[in-house]
């Protein structure tokens, strides 16, 4: 009963005409990011987090994450015309889809993709719906021992799951730590890390990081190479893209696997759409009576994976709102627009601002509807954005980069650090280390450090505060089980198989 | 990159975060580590100091036993084309002050057309005055963002 009544404030809340226009520009955006490969929702929610600081806070989260589920639906356009995946998530679908295309079967394709991406990421919004507040009241027993163990377990999992090697994740989550400790301690008015600039007593703003990291790193990994992929026609027509009652029967698996495992894997820290996907595809074959005929062109190859990245949208929105634990560089980042906004994401998040996620909540499922509409009939217009030339692309994601940083506080010292943390971004990737546990560091880094010391307060210095407890003993148990993961090699076997196919 | 390219690489980033580690540690030492209210500012950092010390020194340790990475090819072409980006970038973020935004904007794109995609320079020219202008009315004027001003004034 109280859900009802909450999703139907929800609505109330997201049929506003301002929140309304909000999402659409959102789901719009996000399908173009999604179609633009080497342009992710990350970087592009960390360019225009910025420009949100003047929004009402309500239509800028409803926005935003707009464009986070609506990338997943373009992902999957140049995944089927191109063979080339626009998201990460979308590289699953490049089996199944390009082959249909190549074999006339675009517009079905394209179709599929969009019908399963809708039906999982509704199933994933009702999970959110059904999930998170119980969940939060859960949490509400939760003191600075579970918080720093639950932080502490979050990060493990990201570490975890973010790069080959467990070594060069888990340092690029301390660097993290270490670039939230900059400046001013607030228990003792220490400075730390300054380098004695005035700049930096106040620290590094998440956003100058975020940006420099995805945005300012994805372009200049783009520019090493000048090569140019040639689009697959699309079919014209709604007609053309609507697969037929076959295909439909053949993916009934397909959409209820996806939405399920997208869901699950969502709302475990570190997962992400693109193992989702995988997981969900790989899932589909073991079932399927033409397990063979995976990977030359079979509908619920496509149906699987695009509705297990889009149903993981909800679940990750789960540990978000309700714990204030964000389990990717894209939520971390949404964990900082809240954070920025004046909100706390935790136990008494939903309690507290309930118009804010019920509004969020009713604005996905009309963002879903808004996407699906969006998608069928007017693939073909979007595919021309790929016709966009790169030398026009690239320019203009760095001036909105830059735009985005110097408008936080009209500084140049703040343009600096961006070009620093733009070439620390790329060469993190050139040296395979990952930036998803860099980034979750600096989101979590002072709530850590916080947890812990006022843990220690609270036992007057004794370390064993964090274990005596049992959901915080519990929780760091696994974190610790989770990182000697590499140690028990038929599991990293396995870790890094999933890895690879991701 | 290349395997062996990535092993060196290993080698050297594992220094790097090795001498940060380092670094942090001689300064966490200079805070308070436990006071009578509680744990300083030098605990946390103290912690995170030493784990990043040992497992940087964990893979500089493992790179080494893996053998040198001697013969093996850095793709110097792409990687310059990013650099020269990333230094054109720098570029025109020190032009700020003096010319504003919009112009060196414009030279950054212009440079990023004609010099790194090799189109003509009427294109080029086209392009970034086409987008430094974009930029200037749209969030100058239109949403009112405030745009790094020159000594011309825009």
């Amino acid at each position: 009963m109280e859900i009802i009544a909450g999703l139907l404030n929800g609505f109330a809340v997201a049929l506003e005409p301002a929140n309304l226009f909000w999402c659409f520009v959102g789901v719009l955006l996000g399908t173009v990011v999604g179609i633009l490969p080497g342009l992710g929702p990350p970087a592009t929610i960390a360019m225009l987090l910025p420009l949100t600081f003047n929004m009402n806070p309500g239509g800028a989260i409803i926005m935003l994450a707009g464009i986070y589920y609506g990338a997943k639906y373009g992902g999957s356009t140049t995944s089927i015309l191109m063979n080339v995946p626009g998201e990460s998530a979308s590289v699953v679908t490049c089996l199944d889809g390009y082959q249909m295309a190549r074999k006339g079967r675009a517009g079905a394709a394209l179709g599929i993709a969009a019908i399963a991406s809708f039906i999982a990421g509704t199933v994933g919004v009702v999970g959110l719906m059904l999930v998170a507040p119980p969940i939060a009241k859960f949490a509400l027993s939760f003191s600075s021992p579970e918080y720093f163990a639950l932080m502490s377990l979050g990060l493990a999992l990201v570490v975890l799951l973010a790069g080959r090697s467990i070594v060069k994740a888990l340092l690029a989550a301390l660097v993290g730590l270490w670039i939230a400790s900059m400046g001013t301690d607030l228990f003792s008015a220490t400075s730390r890390f300054t380098f004695g600039q005035m700049e930096l007593l106040s620290g590094i703003d998440f956003v100058v990081v975020a940006i420099g990291v995805f945005a300012l790193a994805e372009v200049l990994v783009n520019l090493e190479v000048r090569e140019e992929t040639r689009l697959l026609p699309v079919p014209k027509g709604l007609r053309n893209l609507l697969p037929t009652m076959q295909d439909l029967k053949d993916c009934r698996f397909a959409f209820v696997n996806g939405s399920v495992i997208g869901f699950l894997v969502g709302a475990l820290p570190g997962g992400g759409s693109t193992i989702a996907s995988f997981l969900s595809y790989g899932l589909e074959k073991a079932v399927s009576r033409r397990r063979e005929q995976f990977g030359t062109g079979v509908v619920e190859g496509v149906a699987a994976p695009e509705g297990a990245n889009n149903s993981e949208t909800g679940g990750a929105l789960v540990p978000l709102l309700t714990l204030g634990i964000p389990g990717s560089g894209t939520t971390a980042i949404l964990l900082a627009a809240l954070v920025l906004w004046g909100f706390k994401p935790g136990p008494l998040f939903i309690p507290e601002h309930p118009a804010l996620f019920w509004g969020l909540v009713a604005s996905m499922y009309l963002g879903n509807v808004m996407l699906l509409i969006l998608n069928l009939p007017l693939v073909p217009l979007f595919a021309q954005v790929l016709k966009m030339p790169a030398y026009v692309l690239y320019p203009l994601i760095l001036g909105v980069s830059m735009v985005g940083v110097y408008s936080v506080s009209a500084s140049m010292f703040d343009l600096l650090l961006l070009m620093v943390f733009g070439l620390l971004g790329y060469l993190m990737r050139k040296l395979d280390y990952p930036s998803a546990p860099l980034i979750l560091g600096l989101a979590l880094g002072a709530g850590m450090e916080r947890a812990l010391r006022q843990s220690l307060m609270m036992s007057e210095g004794k370390l064993s505060i964090l274990v005596s407890r049992p959901i915080s003993a519990v929780m760091l148990s696994f974190a610790l089980l989770v990182l000697l993961i590499p140690v028990f090699g038929k599991l990293n076997a396995w870790r890094l198989r999933a890895l690879e196919q991701g | 990159m290349e395997e062996g390219t990535r092993k060196s690489g290993d080698l050297w980033s594992g220094v790097a975060l090795a001498a940060l580690g380092g670094y942090i540690v001689v300064q966490a030492r200079q805070w308070e580590y436990l006071g009578p209210e509680g744990p300083g500012a030098g605990f946390f950092p103290l912690w995170y100091g030493v784990a990043m010390l040992g497992l940087s020194a964990l893979l500089i340790v493992s790179q080494l036993r893996r053998g040198s990475a001697r013969g093996s090819a850095i793709a110097w072409t792409r990687l310059g084309r990013a650099l020269s980006t990333w230094f054109a970038l720098a570029v025109s973020v020190a032009l700020f002050k003096p010319l504003g935004f919009a112009i060196s904007f414009a030279l950054l794109t212009y440079f990023i057309v004609a010099v790194m995609y090799r189109r003509p320079l009427k294109t080029a020219a086209l392009v970034a005055l086409a987008s430094a202008a974009g930029f200037y009315l749209v969030f100058d004027r239109a949403l009112g963002v405030p745009l790094p001003v020159g000594i011309l004034g825009f």
